[in-house]
């Protein structure tokens, strides 16, 4: 026990209608990284929750420093000396760096006051510790991503915690800032620092953690010293099953030409992107956050007006000016963000499905068809195979695969030509990952032309037959799939071009 | 360069537009720009004034009071009702104590963060959206104001009480005016100095980001709404003691004005952003607009087609402002 800053015996919890943790036992040994590793569902997230205060279990204990502790809300767990680092960046746009930083426990002068220079200090100070060169008065929404989510981590590190909890702590970073959380990391654990760390990059889990623990389906299934995994087997335990081809060899023909972009260009955003798109293939598009590959996708479907450039599909120069445009001449486009932009939460997965289709199921007068809705939706549900209790369960209480997959569904309901896929496996589990990427393939078999954004290495270079790198805002490289080497993309991405 | 220029004039925009209105109604009427007049304006602002300043606080934090209207009346009623003159005729309390003026005061405060704490245990517990609760609150406390007073008005008030509202400090300054500025200067301190404050702005920026930070969203919340309701119950003082009564009806359609103001002064209602000068702006550019026009001879209807002209197009300006950023 003594070597245990974090005993978790025995714990559970549900909410209507899902176990969500059975019987969790976990031991955070002092000093060391822990990952916690699972699919999407698996509980890793209400374990965590549970550890900050957020949610009290149904049963079960939790000790810290062998002494057993109950939180009434988070100020319980983060005064007691556990912080986190969360998946969902959230912070506070309107207001400035520091203020996001020390929320809640504002330095005071003595008679009560915030004392505004001493908090500028305090927040110079621990970005000097930590070699974060940003503005402490800067105001977040001016913030790139990466930037908000190094921040994020420099504020879980200033509560002075023994214990630190990292969920996706670098879904947002670049190599560099990735290697920058890492030494972070190295240094917490000299302080003694304990640390549980939840990542879907096993690659990261082997470089970063001592221990693993594998949850699948609120369940605890293994722990073991993290060099006695290997990826398959780590992969076996969270998925339970054996997953040997995670991308599907399929042999296909690549056909004529379905897409060309001429010199694309939005001021500020890209500048003179041109490239080609045949049916049947899938291209990829690789870059780091803030490239500019997801303004260029919202501009070829409508979302964003561009300032030059042309769109031929099939020879013919296209108008699109909005996303009804853009589906008319066969595009779609499932985004980056499905919780933002995506999903309609409240709306069940039938209604999530069909919405953009809807007029295709109209009587004569205008109603709605009930049967043909019905019918479509559960053909896709069996085709796609999404798990969900019935047709009306609400599509937020789906995990992020089911829900991403009711997404894909929806588009090709419309039956388009054009498929965009912004980071479509973004934030799920590795069993749906490759449900996805075997639905991509079927796709391409059948002739349909697909572009896929991503920032993962493995799924551009086993999915794409060719790849389009790009580095604020402008094309650095093509590479095709014998070219297809992490090096090589990594070096496109970061690449420099002179501006002509 | 060109980029922090933008948004210098963005942030001092209003003070901008108030200085142009004031420009123009000048040269209309050279009355306009008079002492007395400015003056006047003033002593007719101060009551919405302080309803502004509390409900600006509660829209930052991504709320809505629509009760300071009721507010107002109850706090006029029961500060008239104690502080009616020894011999006044139909007493309302018949052996009523001559009370201490500020112990007075003190109550019909009491009263305004009591009823304030009603809305935000409402909101801050039962989770119903703030416009609800307030709402509720809005009509059951009228209807109190008209029971308390049986539907009569309260008259024959203490000369020390009437001082409240029709005094002078050094023989220029209306009291009512000093107590909105001073309560303007309170709050300034309380948003930029103290953790309420700040936890304010942060509640009303990410209410997630707040609870996950450990500040305590329902306190802050519930002190929110104490603090809209004690201010609008120092209105109710000020303008029962204006008008040498207190009457149920006081107050009516007050809260949607002090709703504009903040609007105006540029407090936005998606939450996380405003400023007490803005809201001092957006008073007074209100009041400029009602003096200017009376002045000139406008109708009363017209002056309310202003009014909702300009709250629109204030909101328009800071939508594009903000929406710029996404």
């Amino acid at each position: 026990m003594d070597d245990y800053i974090i005993s978790i015996k025995g714990i559970k919890r549900s909410f209507p209608g899902v176990k969500a943790l059975d019987g969790i036992n976990l031991n955070l040994r002092k000093n060391s990284v822990h990952a916690i590793v699972g699919e999407n569902g698996a509980g890793k997230s209400t374990l965590m929750k549970c550890l900050l205060g957020l949610y009290t279990p149904d049963e079960g204990e939790i000790y810290f420093d062998s002494k057993i502790v109950s939180f009434k809300d988070a100020s319980d767990a983060l005064n007691l000396g556990i912080s986190m680092i969360h998946q969902e960046l959230s912070p506070v746009v309107t207001r400035n760096v520091m203020e996001n930083i020390w929320m809640g426990r504002y330095p005071l002068n003595k008679f009560g006051f915030v004392e505004h220079k001493k908090m500028q200090q305090q927040t110079q100070d621990l970005f000097d510790d930590l070699g974060i060169d940003i503005s402490p008065i800067e105001i977040m929404s001016n913030l790139s991503v990466a930037k908000m989510q190094m921040i994020e981590i420099a504020k879980a590190i200033s509560y002075k915690s023994k214990v630190i909890i990292m969920d996706e702590p670098s879904s947002a970073l670049s190599q560099r800032e990735t290697e920058q959380l890492f030494s972070m990391i190295k240094k917490l654990k000299e302080k003694n620092v304990s640390i549980l760390y939840i990542s879907h990059r096993l690659a990261e889990i082997f470089t970063i953690c001592d221990e693993a623990t594998v949850l699948r389906d609120g369940k605890w299934i293994i722990t073991k010293p993290v060099k006695e995994f290997t990826t398959a087997s780590l992969v076996t335990y969270m998925v339970g099953r054996d997953l040997t081809d995670m991308f599907p060899k399929t042999h296909k023909e690549i056909g004529s030409t379905k897409l060309v972009v001429e010199n694309l260009t939005c001021q500020k955003v890209f500048k003179a992107i041109s490239f080609e798109l045949r049916k049947g293939e899938i291209l990829g598009f690789a870059g780091l956050i803030g490239a500019g590959r997801t303004e260029l996708m919202e501009a070829l479907f409508g979302l964003r007006k561009f300032d030059s450039g042309t769109v031929k599909i099939d020879g013919k120069e296209v108008s699109i000016k909005n996303p009804y445009d853009a589906i008319k001449n066969g595009f779609c486009l499932v985004t980056e963000d499905r919780r933002h932009n995506g999903i309609i939460p409240m709306l069940s997965v039938k209604e999530n499905m069909v919405v953009v289709n809807l007029s295709k199921y109209l009587t004569k007068i205008g109603l709605l068809k009930t049967k043909p809705i019905d019918d479509d939706v559960r053909l896709y549900i069996e085709k796609l195979r999404i798990k969900s209790p019935t047709l009306y369960t609400l599509i937020q209480n789906l995990s992020g695969g089911n829900q991403q997959k009711t997404l894909i569904a929806r588009w090709l309901l419309t039956e388009p030509e054009i498929l965009i896929l912004d980071e479509p496996t973004r934030g799920i589990d590795v069993g749906a990952k490759a449900e996805i990427y075997s639905i991509i393939s079927d796709l391409a078999s059948n002739g349909k032309s697909i572009i896929v954004v991503s920032s993962e290495m493995p799924e551009i270079i086993g999915l794409c037959d060719r790849t389009i790198v790009m580095h604020e805002g402008m094309k650095t490289g093509e590479l095709d799939k014998e070219q297809l080497e992490q090096e090589k993309i990594m070096d496109l991405a970061m690449m420099d071009v002179a501006a002509p | 360069m060109a980029k922090i220029n933008k948004q210098v004039i963005e942030k001092y925009l209003i003070y901008l537009v108030l200085l142009v209105i004031v420009v123009v109604f000048t040269v209309l009427e050279p009355k306009f720009i008079s002492f007395d007049n400015i003056i006047n304006l003033l002593r007719q602002v101060s009551v919405i004034g302080l309803l502004a300043m509390g409900v600006a606080l509660v829209i930052i934090s991504k709320g809505i009071d629509l009760s300071s209207g009721s507010v107002v009346a109850v706090s006029a009623v029961v500060g008239a009702s104690l502080a009616q003159k020894p011999d006044a005729p139909n007493k309302f309390f018949e052996n009523i104590p001559q009370l201490n003026l500020l112990l007075i005061v003190a109550i019909c405060i009491l009263v305004g963060i009591f009823i304030g704490l009603v809305n935000g245990l409402l909101i801050a517990y039962t989770g119903i959206p703030a416009f609800i609760a307030t709402l509720g609150t809005m009509v059951v406390f009228r209807a109190f104001a008209m029971l308390y007073t049986g539907g009569q008005p309260i008259s024959f008030l203490r000369p020390d009480y009437e001082f409240l509202g029709k005094g002078y400090l050094f023989t220029i300054l209306p009291i009512p005016v000093v107590i909105f500025l001073v309560i303007t200067f309170i709050t300034w301190v309380l948003v930029n100095y103290t953790t309420f404050g700040k936890g304010i702005y942060a509640i009303g920026g990410n209410i997630h980001a707040s609870t996950v930070s450990g500040i305590k969203v329902n306190k802050i919340l519930a002190l929110d709404y104490m603090y809209a309701g004690a201010l609008a119950a120092l209105g109710g003082v000020l303008l029962s003691a204006r008008v040498g009564g207190g009457q149920p009806s006081f107050g009516t359609g007050y809260e949607l004005d002090a709703i504009a103001a903040a609007t105006i002064g540029g407090v936005s209602h998606s939450g996380g952003i405003g400023t007490v000068g803005g809201v001092l702006a957006g008073v007074i550019i209100l009041g400029v607009i009602n003096n200017g026009l009376n002045l000139l001879g406008v109708q009363a209807e017209w002056q309310s087609v202003a009014k909702g002209a300009i709250i629109v197009i204030s909101v328009i300006i800071d939508t594009k402002k903000y929406n710029k950023n996404q």
